[in-house]
């Protein structure tokens, strides 16, 4: 009886979160689904969800993919070998490098966006050191360059934490005994470590290939307005156009791109998990 | 200590008292507001002091940040707006809707402090001088760094002619930047001609690998920065480029520009339209306007705060546009649906390429 009620008391707990998760993602998304399915002049239509195949917003999609499928390879790749760097040192200097990591999630992100343009700019900070070491500037200000280097600084984090709690997780035994065995660097990493990250390394994925796929503020500051992602268009059609039925239909079909690319990668966590029992 | 618990005292005592008379006089003449809808940092703060000062009548200030917002929530209904202040297209969909009462500016004192050519241009968006009355203006034109280009700049066709390839900043605003290819084609930027705004479009199109980027707030920056030979921003922000850095200079090109003008409106929901026109004819007072000129810095229509400049002010063509360069400039009205439909796709695709 007492253990009932204690249950009771707990889910009662959860009306809060049941009142922000109706008002501020179910009705929303019923609002975005109307637009997205009506036409103007009134009446069901599906023209704002297809004209995600017109040709000016499918070329701002695959900018989007390759921007997103590049800046998720970069963070792997940069990844990796902070968490085994990272991995070898002892518990202070770990609390430390990670917190250097974290610091500039503390401060605004579109600042942090303005800071590299700043720094990106023609007569920039990076150009200024080009020079100043005796080499030719370089016009990487408002291009796919620049896109691409912000979107990687700012989702960088999110690729490197959960790989890192995955990696802290493995019991130093099995490596001593891989390496007892007589396994070298790189047959551990194949055969141990790596293996025993794909869980972290999927949540990674996905939390910075889906931002980084619908982001728009960074494509807009670093991008000079000469690029558009998806996103900037949508935003485009909700503030400027005040079209917001097609910005509706094009968000409902990026959101079910990006929840066809999130199913793809859940079957593969599974996968990967009976693999890691295997 | 001792003075500073008078004050205290005294204070509770003022405002008991503000309260007991606002309760009194509240029964008699039900206590007059108004409810006035403005851009951010658009008026003084003190201007909406010494109205009550003088008038009694308490003004209830929202603020908005651009057109869009504003109209969206005047339509939502929330709030009774008496008075806002917009933009030249926004007010004509107003009066379109129907959503704007008549204001008698004949009984306004100080109208006639707002000079005849404002009214004009007014009248494209208010055909009779009817429902709105002249607030802040100004143009679009050409930033430049005089130190980088070879000659003075006065015509559009330094944005076209390939002469400051890469150096080149527009504006990130789909009729901001037509109207600078329109102009340039020598049409009017209001044009409903569907062969001229493909040609418009043409010329932005070949253009494109030219321009720097497309901007809107960072464009003056990128000017007095240096990153940017020239760039197309409004005059209030090439007034203010101009403080951060004087070799800067701006002109209306000679093919005309686009003037926009922000003007009063008293809404249909206003009840007491003798306040709002108190109101109205409040701002248009010299030392008024004189105090929001020196609070915004935009060009005002109020020929008798011009008058009373500095002549170094007078001479600034960011703050006092001289007649003959305001000559070919137009006010931007809404384009036919279909005009602006093929608009909206084109800057797409401009901005696709």
């Amino acid at each position: 009886m007492n253990k009932l009620k204690g249950i009771n008391k707990r889910s009662w707990l959860s009306t809060p979160y049941l009142i922000w998760i109706i008002g501020f993602t179910v009705i929303p998304m019923a609002v975005i689904f109307r637009y997205a399915l009506s036409s103007p002049e009134g009446g069901f239509t599906l023209a704002n969800v297809a004209a995600i195949a017109d040709p000016v917003h499918l070329k701002a999609v695959i900018f989007s993919l390759e921007i997103a499928v590049g800046c998720t390879l970069i963070c792997i790749l940069l990844s990796y070998p902070l968490v085994l760097a990272l991995r070898r040192l002892n518990l202070g200097k770990r609390g430390f490098a990670l917190f250097v990591l974290i610091l500039p999630m503390w401060m605004n992100f579109i600042l942090r966006v303005l800071a590299w343009q700043m720094i990106l700019s023609n007569n920039g900070i990076l150009n200024l050191l080009l020079q100043k070491i005796g080499l030719e500037p370089v016009a990487l200000a408002n291009s796919g360059v620049a896109i691409m280097i912000g979107v990687v600084y700012d989702y960088l984090p999110y690729m490197v934490l959960p790989i890192f709690n995955a990696v802290s997780e493995i019991d130093e035994d099995i490596i001593d005994a891989a390496k007892d065995l007589g396994a070298g660097g790189f047959t551990i990493f194949r055969k141990i470590i790596f293996p025993l990250s794909v869980p972290g390394l999927l949540s990674g994925i996905v939390m910075v290939f889906v931002p980084s796929m619908t982001s728009f503020v960074i494509s807009d500051i670093l991008g000079g307005g000469k690029l558009q992602l998806i996103g900037n268009i949508i935003e485009q059609e909700f503030t400027k156009s005040m079209n917001w039925y097609l910005g509706s239909g094009l968000s409902v079909s990026l959101m079910i791109f990006v929840l066809i690319s999130m199913a793809f990668t859940m079957r593969n966590d599974m996968e990967g998990k009976g693999s890691a029992i295997w | 200590m001792k003075r500073r618990v008078l004050s205290v005292l005294l204070a509770t005592v003022a405002l008991g008292s503000t309260v007991l008379s606002a309760g009194c006089s509240g029964k008699q003449d039900a206590k007059e507001t108004l409810t006035v809808f403005n851009y951010g940092e658009y008026m003084d703060p003190a201007v909406l002091d010494l109205f009550y000062e003088e008038t009694g009548i308490e003004v209830k200030y929202e603020e908005a940040l651009t057109p869009e917002e504003m109209y969206t929530k005047y339509k939502a209904g929330a709030i009774d707006y008496d008075l806002l202040c917009s933009t030249d297209y926004m007010i004509e969909k107003l009066i379109k809707e129907g959503e704007l009462q008549e204001i008698d500016i004949d009984a306004m004192e100080n109208a006639g402090n707002i000079g005849d050519k404002y009214w004009e241009f007014s009248q494209a968006f208010d055909p009779e001088n009817k429902y709105t009355v002249p607030y802040f203006w100004g143009t679009l034109g050409i930033l430049y760094d005089t130190t980088k280009v070879k000659e003075p700049v006065d015509s559009w066709n330094v944005l076209f002619n390939g002469e400051y390839a890469g150096e080149i900043i527009m504006q990130n605003s789909m009729r901001d930047t037509y109207m600078v290819a329109m102009k340039a084609l020598g049409y009017s930027l209001n044009s409903n001609n569907e062969d001229e705004v493909n040609a418009a479009h043409d010329l932005l199109v070949k253009q494109k690998p030219d321009v720097q980027a497309y901007l809107v707030d960072e464009a003056r920056d990128e000017v007095v920065a240096g990153n940017a030979t020239m760039a197309v921003v409004y005059s209030g922000e090439a007034y203010l480029g101009n403080q951060y850095n004087e070799d800067l200079a701006y002109v209306i090109p000679k093919e005309g520009s686009n003037v926009w003008l922000d003007s009063w409106c008293v809404t249909k929901q206003c009840d007491n339209v003798d306040a709002a026109q108190q109101f109205l004819d409040f701002l248009c007072r010299e030392d008024v306007a004189e105090m929001n000129f020196e609070y915004i810095y935009y060009s005002t229509p109020n020929e008798k705060v011009i008058e009373g400049l500095s002549e170094e002010d007078r001479a600034n063509e960011a703050l006092v546009p001289a007649d003959d360069a305001t000559e070919n400039c137009e006010v931007s009205v809404q384009l036919d649906p279909e005009i602006n439909d093929l608009m909206n796709t084109q800057w797409k695709e401009l901005k696709a390429e």
